[in-house]
């Protein structure tokens, strides 16, 4: 199969998609002739001109207020935020409208719309333009949150999104965009809320997603070479969330580490924990889950002290050795 | 007035009428409803407003959308929404507009162009700038998308933005700018230099409109010219209404910030008064006729009443199977 960087399995994503139906658009911050902060919607606007790819001023609450409007009277808007820290800038929208108007209004209204937005650091981007916000998102019933850790499941994930009826963030992994991967050139969709194992192990559970998921396998290649067998579980979707998914796992390993980019205090990590914690999976368990994730600071730019703050392989490597 | 009576059809006049009284009967009920504990949380009336929604609203179509304020019930009412289920909604029942899941501040009814009256002052001002940009993009004909907003929330950073943008995306918006003289206690005075709100919408690149809130004519007239403007491409239109809010702001108002002799002068000028005398004054209607009126929507207002208490509950179980659109 042909090979495509994660971020031209998006760009693929919103093309076929606004080929498919013409209610669905695209907006943001220099997406037109620049192709966005990061090049993905590299000859976009070419292709669908600038009334479905449309450049808006740098107002994230205007535009993104202007997607949900958009998305309430009949369109499917595609709304890029350059950054995901600039959610910050319009959460508004984002929490009080667009979360809210569907169970606030009695069903009467639906929010299709996709926020998509470049996510995390190791970019040397500093404090501003390095987080991973989703556990903001998770909490606020009424959003879909999506982290996609491949192209191939960037492009079927997207898609899905995209016919969803209701607003997903869709945080993309900046640091992935260069990425390749394997990406069928035909219509596919992953469905939200599906966990996908990517990693077939018995000896320990990494249940990871987005950036870390790679990371968590170059671990599990390695410690393969000693004899231990990892599983490691990409959520994907994290609202809604596979819960069946992570019990599974952690009842066929009884050993769970949990590994995610965002800071570890107060993170996802907590719910996935908890997941287990309530279920019976709790009998089968064979030491106490380890949670590993970033150091709770902002993020520095220097590169040393920026890679101090994120989760590394030998991090990851020695959680697993603590509960082996 | 605005405009001597000629010119308008006399079923149209007694239709503002009825409408201003609905309005105004409508919310002295919800403040007597609110005093007996039948009212659950809060509401904001805008008692001496009224104008305002029924003036704009009369000059607006079914199908315009409008994205009304946390003080809407004047703007909802005079787009069309059902009173017993306005009424059954502010009772938190079961066939309320929303189910009971919104209330006083989220008044929402799609079939009459209604997306929702908003909690978060200046919000719905992006948002109707999103519903102008569907109309714009499915070339919708004669249709325009009007946010509410008073003068407290135009300086809410999401009120300039979306000014901005309809501005510079031509979008068919009508901004409307109820200036009520106070953002809940805190007098214009205090939290703008310019109070010519004209000013605004000329940064913009934007026409405004001013108006005298408390004429229904005069608001029906000036944003009946905004939406042709809207409408024929021309792009937004900052209507700006003056007006007074008699009532207070919630339940917690104590009147602290203001004085009697104010109250008292501006319900003198109050608009449904006013435009009932320039009915009688004009020979357009006889006391006798508006007595009919002021009766028959007395009764529709005590008949959706009794019909809201009748209603059930809400069923508690399908919260969680609410949020999601399937």
């Amino acid at each position: 199969m042909r090979e495509i960087t994660y971020a031209e399995a998006v760009r693929e994503a919103m093309s076929e998609e606004m080929r498919r139906d013409e209610n669905v658009f695209f907006m943001g911050e220099d997406i037109g002739v620049y192709c966005g902060a990061f090049g993905v919607s590299k000859g976009m606007v070419q292709e669908f001109g600038e009334k479905r790819v449309i450049d808006t001023p740098i107002s994230e609450t205007a535009f993104v207020g202007a997607g949900i409007g958009a998305a309430v009277t009949g369109m499917r808007p595609i709304v890029e935020l350059m950054f995901s820290d600039f959610m910050a800038v319009c959460y508004d929208q984002i929490i009080n409208q667009a979360a809210k108007m569907h169970f606030m209004f009695a069903g009467k209204v639906k929010v299709p719309m996709v926020i998509r937005t470049a996510a995390g650091g190791g970019t040397g981007a500093a404090a501003q333009h390095s987080q991973s916000l989703e556990q903001m998102y998770t909490h606020v019933p009424g959003l879909k949150v999506v982290v996609p850790s491949t192209p191939y499941d960037a492009k079927g994930l997207l898609k899905s999104a995209i016919r969803d009826d209701n607003c997903v963030m869709f945080l993309e992994q900046k640091k992935l965009y260069r990425t390749k991967g394997e990406v069928p050139e035909e219509d596919y969709v992953i469905p939200l809320g599906k966990a996908d194992i990517k990693r077939e192990g018995k000896d320990v559970s990494v249940i990871t997603y987005g950036r870390m998921v790679q990371m968590s396998l170059d671990v599990a290649e390695k410690l393969e070479k000693e004899g231990v067998s990892v599983e490691v579980l990409d959520l994907r979707t994290l609202s809604p969330l596979d819960t069946d998914a992570i019990i599974k796992t952690a009842k066929k390993t009884g050993k769970v580490v949990v590994v995610h980019e965002s800071v570890k205090f107060a993170g996802f990590g907590g719910e996935v924990v908890s997941t287990i914690m309530e279920s019976d999976a709790f009998f089968t368990l064979d030491a106490p889950v380890k949670r590993v994730g970033a150091l709770y600071c902002p993020v520095p730019f220097n590169p040393t002290l920026e890679a101090a703050v994120f989760p590394s392989a030998d991090r990851i490597e020695t959680a697993i050795r603590e509960v082996l | 007035m605005a405009t001597k009576n000629k010119k308008y059809d006399r079923d149209f006049l007694l239709g503002l009428m009825e409408k201003l009284m609905l309005v105004r009967k409508f919310e002295e009920k919800i403040q007597w409803l609110f005093a007996q504990g039948f009212v659950y949380g809060t509401t904001h009336l805008g008692i001496g407003e009224e104008a305002t929604g029924v003036g704009t609203t009369a000059a607006l179509k079914k199908d315009d959308y409008m994205l009304a304020t946390h003080r809407g019930h004047g703007q909802a009412i005079g787009k069309g929404v059902n009173i017993n289920d306005m009424m059954a909604e502010m009772l938190a029942r079961e066939p309320g507009v929303n189910r009971g899941k919104g209330g006083s501040m989220h008044i929402a009814d799609i079939q009459n162009g209604i997306l929702g009256a908003n909690g978060i002052l200046g919000a719905n001002a992006p948002l109707a700038c999103g519903a102008a940009l569907t109309i714009k993009m499915k070339n919708i004909p004669d249709r325009v998308s009007v946010a509410f907003f008073g003068d407290g929330a135009s300086n809410e950073g999401a009120v300039h933005e979306a000014m901005n943008l309809a501005s510079v995306w031509n979008l068919p918006v009508l901004f409307v700018l109820t200036e009520n003289k106070y953002g809940m206690s805190t007098p214009l005075d205090k939290v703008v230099k310019e109070k010519d709100f004209n000013k605004r919408a000329a940064a913009y690149g934007m026409k405004s409109l001013e108006v005298d809130g408390n004429d229904v004519l005069a608001v029906y007239e000036a944003v009946s010219k905004a939406r042709k403007y809207a409408v024929e491409g021309n792009g937004p239109v900052l209507i700006i209404e003056h007006t007074y809010r008699t009532s207070g702001h919630s339940k917690s108002d104590g009147n602290l910030y203001r004085t009697k002799e104010e109250i008292a002068e501006w319900k003198e000028k109050n608009p449904t008064k006013r435009f009932g005398d320039y009915l009688l004054s004009n020979g357009i209607i006889t006391e006798a006729e508006l007595k009919e009126i002021d009766e028959r929507v007395q009764k529709k207002i005590d008949d959706a009443v009794e019909y809201a208490k009748s209603c059930p509950q809400p069923s508690v179980d399908d919260l969680e199977k609410s949020v999601y659109a399937e």
